[in-house]
């Protein structure tokens, strides 16, 4: 909320610099966001009068107008604006003045006729919107007058941020009332005497919906112009809070608003139709609203209606059926008091988001009212003239007209904020803040809460106030004891830091990826998936949750492709979503990575290699090899709609698929337009979670005798069946077995490849005999014949 | 046995003039060997007298203990020139580059976040984790953020897409726009005493230069017996100086969040001007850091936690504020465009 800095000084005038007061509301919870000159800088401006006009000779558009103001004289200006009259008085830029965006006003010939100066309109100034013609000033201005000092425009403009808690503070009532509290200072307020009534009119105000608006004022003022300016001042400071100016009554109402904090509402009387009723919409009730947009609105949304038809959203916007226009006599004033809990979120259902809603949503004082409508009255009639009927109030009673009482318990200050704060300050501080004491007792107080304090409901609220007043920065700071129980610490806990340390110690860079990704991306690479939707995405490239890191992992590479990179390696962990058939919103948390481009950097060692799928895979290996039983870990050959049909392996712990390895499928590769091949993988976290507890064997001291094997099997024999064919037929004595050598090519059966086996044969008592190993060899031999057709080389 | 000088000089000057170890070695044989030359005298010494045999025994084992000394003293000449020639021959460019595979990199944000967890950790707090969907209750609900509450409107929230996705539940969910929830789900799961830190991701629905709609949170909890306003004060601050290094001045503003009561915001002094005012604390010389409070009831009322025994505090902080102060970095949106130029310089 924006408020002019020197009305609030009317209202309490603290021995404060315009900076330290707005430090000093921060630091009392109202942040301001911004202290700014209400006008841009501009000098040489003057109020002067048009007492001559004559038609440019040789310009249809231009007027050569004789303006007084200037040291008593009269001065030329040729002028272009087609309100331009004599009479009328208006800002006068005289020569050597400086306006806004650094423009000088010099002497000028303008078809040949001298000007001495520029006459303005708002939108020259920075003052308005209006560019039409001439700002027409009030008949009253002082001729001769600085602008800025007739305008008062040597002001400030105090934005204050205010959280939803303190609506209390959403006028220049309430910001006043917190700086006076703030300093000790009496706050002076505008004297608002009730109106005495000229008519009899009444109008019947029924509470239909009196759980949602128990109380409900209005006053008839009857035989207004409507026509009369609005003065200067109130213009001023509706400008200077954002607000804009339209006629006399909707002006003062939002300047009602603006200074005590009740939203009002004002109906052109004679398009109402008999008595005024607050209820509850029709369901589907159509309504046109001020703004010309036309609601159908739902049956929680609250009305003002007519006997025939509602005429506005409670609180949020009047309809434009009932609305105050240039030819409006008569006028019903609205000022009611609706639940928080029946307007908030209704506006938002709309779209809508008014100064009203944003008022009621918050809470407005419910005793307010009608001083709210006597304050309008007085400043309406005092413009437009007109006969004043009586104040209608409605009302029923409801919890939420009641005073509020809080107790505060001594001990629990001390137990709160950490220190005692002395009784007297207690008392001062809250009473300060309009509290009242109705109970002293031995534990503490009972306060009565004044009825703008919305916020203020527990004793923990009371505790609040008092540490914000005191001064957050002045209450004691002290450590938390804790007791020093040493926990259970888990040894095989394998933390995601050793996993990533591990890829980061492998060249891996983590990258960090949107969850929500492009479902193009999410369908290229997961087309078999159904991803989790976003409502309401921040944009269609980023609409769906991914299903996989891939997604963000793919996009970051095919980003750092196009800025250059022709080597990448990246790891992510993190969740992917998916929602499975049972109707379950599944997170998983998970690791992948990705290679693409050449093994290693650069180097005059070795000419350049490109990655392939053992590069990857070897990183992966070594990730399982910290886990707890690496073992039980396989790769087997399988298809995955992302990835290559001939490089996939899925990643199985213990038979139960946890991941996926492999090159990206070529056309998808094309698609994202990346020269190189790319390898991914992808491994639940939770397969990774656990880290090898370490066992003992005993050593052996016996010799290790090593016997090594070629055989010739067919190519499609994946090796890791021969292996555990051999680690099988060769019996325990086999304590190592590693293939040192795969060959396809010349000297072979071009659909047998020859596979070099190295065995490692070790007994932890003795010295093995020759007997026993050839005997185990030729198991070996035996067994790779008769299940894989497998011969010696 | 008269040229018994004369072999003796002869040898020594093969020794000395030998070129290599082969050539010492061909010397050694041809006088000191079985059949050499000096071992041939000792044949002759059967010729003389038993009186002069002794003595000219003698002179020849001298002689050839000369030959051999000399050779071996050659020998050694010999190996170590041998060694310096492989030596020199073995000589390579130190300075080129080795053959390293490289390094990579842990994210900013981990980093920060391993470097919060670990001044936490120090003391004793522990680490909680909660999904990133979180249903409308733990997000909003349980935190004392009912349906309509105002401070609704300040979290932007992403909402799920429900239609298509079958769920048996009626209730809504969202990606979470803080990491509060998962002090819910530590109340709602263990028994004070509670110290949590709960790092994680969170969504917003807003994106301009200084948001992003995903971003990473840290939130902490304390709920024990004695917690008080001041605890929190001296948490908070005593963080804010390990974590900066510094003895950076804190201030404390009241604040609202409808899940603590008192609240505050936190400021640190701007560490790029020293509070004198810059373009980064948009001339105020404090930059807000951190969001805290003590625990509201109404939290510990849907948790279940006894307000009458109990008392806690919360606090907030988003992971790449702290990182962007820490490490000066000056463009949020660097921190998931995952250029590998950003990455490797973490």
């Amino acid at each position: 909320m924006k408020i002019s800095e020197s009305w609030l000084r009317e209202w309490v005038n603290p021995k404060l610099t315009t900076d330290e007061l707005a430090a000093q509301i921060t630091m009392a919870g109202l942040e301001v966001d911004a202290v700014e000159p209400v006008a841009e800088s501009f000098s040489g401006v003057i109020v002067g009068e048009i007492l001559f006009v004559e038609q440019h000779q040789d310009a249809d558009k231009l007027r050569v107008c004789q303006v007084s103001g200037l040291n008593g004289d009269i001065t030329q200006v040729v002028c272009g604006a087609p309100n331009a009259r004599v009479g009328i008085k208006v800002p006068f830029a005289t020569v050597g003045a400086i306006l806004p965006g650094d423009f000088s006003i010099k002497k000028a010939k303008l078809r040949g006729v001298e000007s001495f100066g520029m006459l303005c309109a708002q939108t020259e100034l920075k003052l308005g919107d209006d560019s039409d013609g001439l700002w027409e000033l009030s008949g009253d201005a002082p001729v001769g007058t600085d602008l800025r000092e007739y305008l008062q425009l040597n002001d400030t403009a105090i934005d204050v941020d205010l959280t939803p808690n303190r609506s209390d503070c959403l006028s220049l009532k309430g910001i006043a009332r917190e700086v006076g509290v703030l300093n000790r200072l009496s706050v002076t307020e505008p004297v608002i005497n009730p109106v005495s009534a000229t008519i009899t009119d009444k109008i019947n105000i029924n509470l239909e919906a009196s759980d949602a608006c128990p109380r409900y004022v209005g006053r008839i003022i009857r035989s207004i112009d409507i026509s009369r300016p609005t003065p200067l001042w109130i213009k001023e400071r509706l400008r200077r809070a954002d607000i804009g100016s339209k006629d006399i009554v909707v002006d003062v109402t939002n300047y009602v608003l603006l200074e005590l904090g009740q939203p009002m509402h004002a109906f052109d009387l004679k398009s109402l139709e008999g008595n005024i009723t607050v209820r509850y919409a029709q369901d589907k009730e159509p309504l046109e609203l001020l703004n010309g947009q036309t609601v159908e609105l739902a049956s929680n949304v609250l009305v003002i209606a007519d006997d025939k038809k509602s005429v506005a959203m409670a609180g949020i916007m009047g309809g434009s059926q009932t609305a105050v226009s240039s030819d409006t006599k008569d006028i019903l004033l609205e000022s009611a008091f609706f639940l928080p809990t029946a307007i908030a979120g209704r506006a938002r259902e709309y779209g809508l988001h008014t100064d009203s809603s944003h008022r009621f949503e918050r809470g407005v004082d419910f005793k307010l009212q009608e001083q709210a409508v006597e304050r309008a009255t007085q400043l309406i009639i005092e413009v437009a003239g007109g006969q004043v009927a009586e104040v209608v109030v409605a009302e029923v009673e409801h919890p939420a007209l009641s005073t509020k009482t809080v107790t505060l318990r001594r001990e629990r200050i001390l137990k709160g904020l950490g220190f005692d704060l002395p009784d007297a300050e207690v008392i001062d501080i809250l009473q300060r803040l309009g509290l009242v004491v109705s109970e002293t007792n031995d534990d503490g107080w009972v306060f009565i809460v004044p009825s703008y304090r919305f916020d203020i409901e527990i004793e923990a609220d009371l505790l609040e106030e008092l540490a914000r007043i005191y001064g957050y920065n002045n209450l004691p700071t002290t450590s938390v004891r804790m007791g020093m129980e040493l926990p259970m610490h888990q040894e095989t806990a394998l933390g995601l830091d050793a996993i990533r340390a591990n890829l980061v110690a492998r060249d891996y860079r983590e990258s960090i990826s949107y969850s929500f990704v492009d479902p193009k991306i999410q369908q290229l690479l997961d087309p078999d998936a159904k991803p989790i939707v976003l409502q309401n995405p921040i944009s269609a490239d980023m609409s769906v949750m991914r299903t996989s890191l891939w997604q963000g992992l793919v996009t970051a590479l095919v980003n750092n492709v196009k800025r250059q990179q022709t080597r990448v390696r990246f790891f992510e962990t993190g969740l992917r979503f998916t929602s499975n058939n049972a109707s379950e919103l599944i997170q998983e948390p998970m690791i992948a990575g990705l290679v693409y481009g050449a093994r290693h950097n650069e180097s005059w060692l070795e000419k350049a290699s490109n990655v392939d799928f053992y590069d990857l895979k070897g990183d992966v290996e070594s990730l399982l090899a910290i886990t707890k039983e690496p073992n039980q870990f396989s790769f087997e050959s399988a298809e995955h709609p992302a990835l290559h049909p001939g490089q996939t392996a899925s990643i199985n712990l213990s038979g139960v698929t946890v991941g996926y390895i492999g090159a990206l499928h070529p056309s998808i590769q094309q698609d994202l337009d990346l020269p190189q091949r790319v390898y991914v993988f992808e491994v639940a976290q939770a397969a990774l979670a656990n880290a090898r507890f370490p066992k003992f064997e005993p050593l052996s001291r016996f010799p290790e005798v090593r016997r090594d094997l070629a055989v010739i099997v067919n190519q499609d024999l994946a090796v890791s069946k021969l292996e555990s064919t051999v680690s099988q037929a060769a019996g325990e004595l086999l304590t190592n077995l590693k293939v040192f050598d795969v060959y396809v090519g010349k000297g072979i059966d071009s659909e047998r490849k020859s596979i070099a086996l190295g065995l490692t044969f070790q007994h932890l008592s003795r010295t093995l005999t020759d007997d026993e190993i050839t005997s185990s060899v030729n198991n070996v031999v035996k067994a790779l014949k008769q299940e894989y057709n497998a011969e010696l080389r | 046995m008269e040229n018994l000088q004369e072999l003796i000089e002869e040898a020594l000057n093969l020794v000395s003039s030998a070129s290599d170890l082969a050539a010492l070695d061909q010397i050694r044989v041809d006088y000191l060997g079985k059949k050499g030359q000096l071992t041939s005298l000792l044949k002759t010494l059967g010729k003389l007298s038993s009186e002069e045999r002794p003595a000219a025994g003698a002179k020849i084992n001298e002689g050839k203990q000369q030959v051999q000394a000399a050779i071996q003293a050659k020998k050694e000449v010999l190996e170590t020139a041998a060694i310096t020639q492989k030596l020199a021959a073995e000589t390579i460019d130190v300075t080129l580059s080795g053959r390293a595979n490289g390094r990579g990199s842990l994210h900013p944000v981990t980093q920060t976040i391993a470097r919060i967890k670990t001044i936490f950790a120090s003391v004793g707090y522990s680490v909680e984790e909660g999904p990133e969907i979180e249903d409308d209750y733990h997000n909003f609900e349980a935190l004392n953020i009912p349906a309509h509450h105002p401070a609704r409107a300040m979290h932007d929230t992403f909402y799920i897409d429900k239609s298509g996705l079958g769920l048996k539940d009626k209730v809504d969910y969202v990606l979470r726009t803080h990491t509060s929830p998962v002090q819910v789900r530590t109340m709602e799961a263990n028994k004070p005493p509670i110290r949590v830190i709960c790092p994680g991701r969170v969504y917003r629905c807003d994106s301009d230069l200084t948001h992003t709609p995903m971003f990473h949170q840290v939130e902490g909890l304390v709920i024990d017996e004695e917690v008080s306003f001041a605890d929190l004060k001296g948490t908070v601050d005593q963080f804010l100086k390990s974590f900066f290094e510094a003895d950076v001045p804190v201030r404390f503003r009241p604040s609202y969040f409808p899940f603590t009561e008192p609240s505050a915001e936190v400021d640190i002094q701007c560490t790029n001007c020293g509070g004198d005012g810059c373009r980064i604390c948009s001339h105020t010389g404090w930059l807000e850091v951190m969001g805290c409070g003590m625990v509201h009831p109404n939290v510990f009322e849907a948790s279940n936690v006894d307000t009458d025994t109990y008392s806690g505090f919360a606090f907030g902080m988003g992971v790449e504020r702290l990182a962007m102060l820490r490490y000066g970095v000056n463009d949020l949106r660097l921190f998931f465009e995952n250029d590998v130029k950003f990455l490797e310089q973490f």
